[in-house]
């Protein structure tokens, strides 16, 4: 039986949020902008917590890097059911350039450290949408790797994961210890009730430094420029069929 | 007063009644020892709600149609697919046959519209964005539709004072995000802000979610700009938070449904956006319960609480059967959302979970969640907003929205269930219990004339025996008209009637609405 599973929460911009570029076009403007758990990260707790209530894991712990903020974000993976959380800080310069080369290294160095059999991610984030860090994970751990599962079933030290993938869905069975990453349709997450957030007051985070973790963040990659998508035009509407004609014929079109 | 000779529901033809026991032997408002003047209803009908025969305006010729598209080229609708949807409301329950749909863009436009209606005796009925609940947004017959579609413009807004002023047109949903962008919100929210305009709310007198904080639109309209039945513009559209020159002209026109001038442009003081939103979802075994819910609420959130709703467990099953909604927590017999707007989000936060403990511990509150990132908190407040629309596939609807004092809320709904028992399908209580207003809901497979009496008047009956308002925010509009003697007395209505004689002399404004038939 699987003993510890470990779940990776990024805090990120709300997806209901309307996001802006900052006038420098650096990145988007993050201060005073409503955060929260990456959607995909939710589903990925909601599953490690079902393994934990149908007794197929022992403990389920939270894990996210970041400033002190992301604490809400481990607190809510806590008050959703699982044991006790890990803040890596990581915060300025570090965290601007925190990217999925980085933060899969760090999961790598607290699975080994944690003698975790399963890593259960989110398959991406809805800010950067990179889809990278649960597949370099597995890489660095050696591990399998169940991607963009629909379903996830233990069998022994097996699982079975179905995958969601373009042409339909895919069935494979992975030794665990693997890596597993949660696509939409896995589970719908459950909201978090009063007595479980009450709970998770008393449940513990721990901090910890990527350098205690012996991870290095330099990163390879560099933002040259953030823009906006070119503004959607407008439709001109025109009166008649004549008028239609001669606008295609304007246009080009026809 | 003809109507009298009406009633033959009542024993007594004294002009003073007493309020009895017998009309309503469950009723748990005890008489007063007051004498009260009692009517039923101002209509002639046996269907208080159903509409009058047509007055004698003129009809639409062909030359009033030249007129129109010369003034509003393009504007001028004809086409019957078009006008389909602007003759029939939201509820698909009332449906008009108007021939003429009208979109000015601009208050001249509006003004000379209705002098040339005025002159020649042509109804008029003025639409915002068809989202009333009691017939007040479509003809009743062949009135002109004079809709404020087009006229969608933000004029100005000041960000220092908060003030906005706009044309009647603009669309609740848009004023919101327009001015979230700023920093400020609305003072009003409802579950119609995809589609109401802003003119429409004023002229409606629009409660909804944020009233509980924010106050009613008497309060937070600072001004309007209205164009009277004869096509005079009246112009007080001041943006001024102090202002007492004279009678406040405005307030004849809040709330006044359409029927003493059309609202043209509006200005409004906008409360800063708060920059920490909390949504609390909980549920209580018992209304008691909730009510003490409500009082430590307003003892422990005080300033920051914003909104305090409750739906009933009925509802719950119609959002999961017709919607596919989720509960968010287990099944109680009652649900509240609570909603904190504040400045400090530590602050809130601290205070919100004071809260919450308590009424935890105390077991007044069964089980809860709460949301501080917007999808969460907008997936919350889907469960309370959405019951409107769960309910119109539950079946045909019979919306009674009353005000009543708080801890008798629920008792109306009880009575109801009992009294109809299967005839009924649904029998629904949702709504803002902090301001005392009940949203009672029954629905059955298709219309049925019989279920109907026995709802109406007892529903009416049972509210005024508590001194409650028979319609506490949707209106009187065409299907409660006939119903306003169950909340206000004779002389008040009287009077409405000659302010009613003197703004529209020809009575063209939104006829055969809000005022009952036998007042002319």
């Amino acid at each position: 039986m699987a003993a510890r599973v470990l779940v990776g929460v990024k805090r990120v911009i709300d997806y209901a949020v309307k996001i802006r570029v900052k006038p420098d076009n650096t990145g988007v403007v993050t201060d005073g902008v409503k955060h929260s758990m990456n959607p995909f990260c939710e589903i990925a707790v909601e599953e490690a917590v079902r393994l934990k209530e149908k007794k197929l894991v022992k403990e389920v712990v939270a894990v996210s890097c970041g400033p002190q903020q992301v604490q809400e974000t481990i607190r809510t993976a806590l008050a959703m059911g699982a044991d006790r959380g890990i803040h890596v800080e990581v915060s300025g310069k570090d965290y601007d350039t925190l990217g999925p080369l980085q933060v899969s290294k760090i999961l790598a160095a607290l699975a080994k450290k944690e003698e975790a059999s399963l890593v259960i991610l989110g398959k991406q984030a809805i800010d950067d949408d990179c889809n990278q860090t649960g597949q370099m994970t597995a890489a660095l751990l050696d591990w399998p790797q169940g991607t963009f599962a629909s379903e996830v079933t233990i069998d022994g030290d097996k699982i079975k994961v179905i995958r969601e993938i373009d042409g339909g869905l895919e069935t494979i069975k992975i030794n665990m210890p693997a890596v597993v990453t949660a696509d939409l349709r896995l589970n719908t997450p459950r909201y978090a009730t009063l007595p479980n957030i009450m709970k998770a007051k008393k449940k513990k985070i721990a901090s910890v430094k990527p350098g205690e973790l012996g991870v290095d963040l330099t990163s390879r990659l560099e933002v040259l420029r953030v823009e906006e998508p070119a503004q959607r035009q407008a439709g001109v509407k025109v009166e008649t069929v004549e008028d239609l004609v001669g606008k295609l014929k304007e246009a080009g079109r026809i | 007063m003809a109507v009298f000779e009406r009633l033959t529901r009542l024993k007594s033809t004294s002009r003073f009644l007493r309020y009895t026991t017998s009309l309503c032997p469950a009723h748990p408002c005890t008489a007063t020892a007051r004498i009260q003047q009692r009517r039923v209803h101002g209509g002639g009908s046996e269907t208080p709600s159903a509409a009058p025969p047509r007055r004698p305006f003129s009809q639409v010729t062909p030359a009033d149609l030249d007129f129109f598209t010369r003034l509003l080229p393009g504007r001028t609708i004809t086409d019957p697919d078009v006008l389909e949807s602007s003759n029939v409301d939201w509820l698909k329950s009332v449906k008009g046959s108007s021939e003429v749909l009208l979109r000015p863009k601009t208050t001249e436009e509006v003004s000379q519209i209705l002098r040339y209606c005025n002159e020649w005796n042509l109804a008029v009925s003025p639409q915002g964005g068809n989202t009333g609940l009691v017939g007040g947004s479509v003809p009743v017959f062949d009135e002109i539709i004079l809709s404020t579609a087009l006229m969608n413009q933000v004029l100005t807004f000041d960000s220092i004072s908060g003030i906005l002023t706009c044309q009647a047109g603009c669309v609740l949903e848009n004023l919101s995000q327009y001015l979230e962008e700023r920093d400020f919100i609305m003072p009003l929210d409802l579950g119609a802000k995809g589609s109401c305009h802003i003119g429409g709310n004023v002229s409606t007198n629009a409660g909804g979610l944020r009233l509980l904080r924010y106050g009613s639109l008497r309060g937070t309209v600072l001004g309007l700009e209205v164009v009277l039945a004869d096509g005079r513009v009246l112009d007080c559209l001041s943006t001024l938070r102090k202002d007492n020159t004279g009678y406040d002209l405005k307030q004849l026109f809040i709330g006044s449904e359409g029927t003493l001038g059309v609202v043209t442009a509006v200005s409004i003081l906008c409360p800063r956006k708060p920059k920490s939103v909390n949504v609390a979802f909980l549920g209580c075994s018992s209304f008691e319960n909730l009510l003490e819910t409500f009082q430590i609420c307003r003892g422990m959130l005080g300033e920051i609480l914003s909104a305090f709703e409750f739906l009933d467990a009925s509802c719950m099953s119609l959002l999961e059967e017709h919607l596919k909604l989720t509960n968010p927590i287990t099944e109680s017999p009652f649900y509240i959302v609570i909603e904190t707007a504040g400045s400090t989000p530590a602050h809130d936060e601290e205070k919100l979970h004071n809260f919450l403990d308590t009424v935890m511990a105390s077991a007044l509150v069964i089980d809860g969640t709460v949301a501080t990132e917007e999808t969460k908190i907008k997936a919350l407040w889907s469960m309370r907003e959405r019951v409107t629309e769960a309910l119109r596939h539950d079946g045909y609807t019979y919306k009674y929205d009353v005000s009543l004092p708080v801890e008798k809320i629920y008792d109306l709904v009880t009575d109801m269930r009992k009294r109809l028992g299967y005839r009924a399908k649904s029998v629904v209580g949702y709504g803002h219990v902090g301001d005392g207003n009940l949203h009672l809901n029954i629905t059955s497979p298709m219309k049925d004339p019989a279920l109907l009496a026995a709802i109406e008047p007892y529903v009416y009956e049972w509210t005024s025996g508590c001194q409650g308002s028979v319609s506490a925010e949707h209106g009187l509009g065409l299907k409660k008209r006939n119903y306003i003697y169950y909340s206000k007395s004779p002389e008040a209505v009287t009077l409405m009637g000659d302010i009613k004689a003197m703004l529209d002399p020809k009575g063209i404004l939104n006829p055969y609405k809000t005022l009952p038939d036998s007042v002319r």
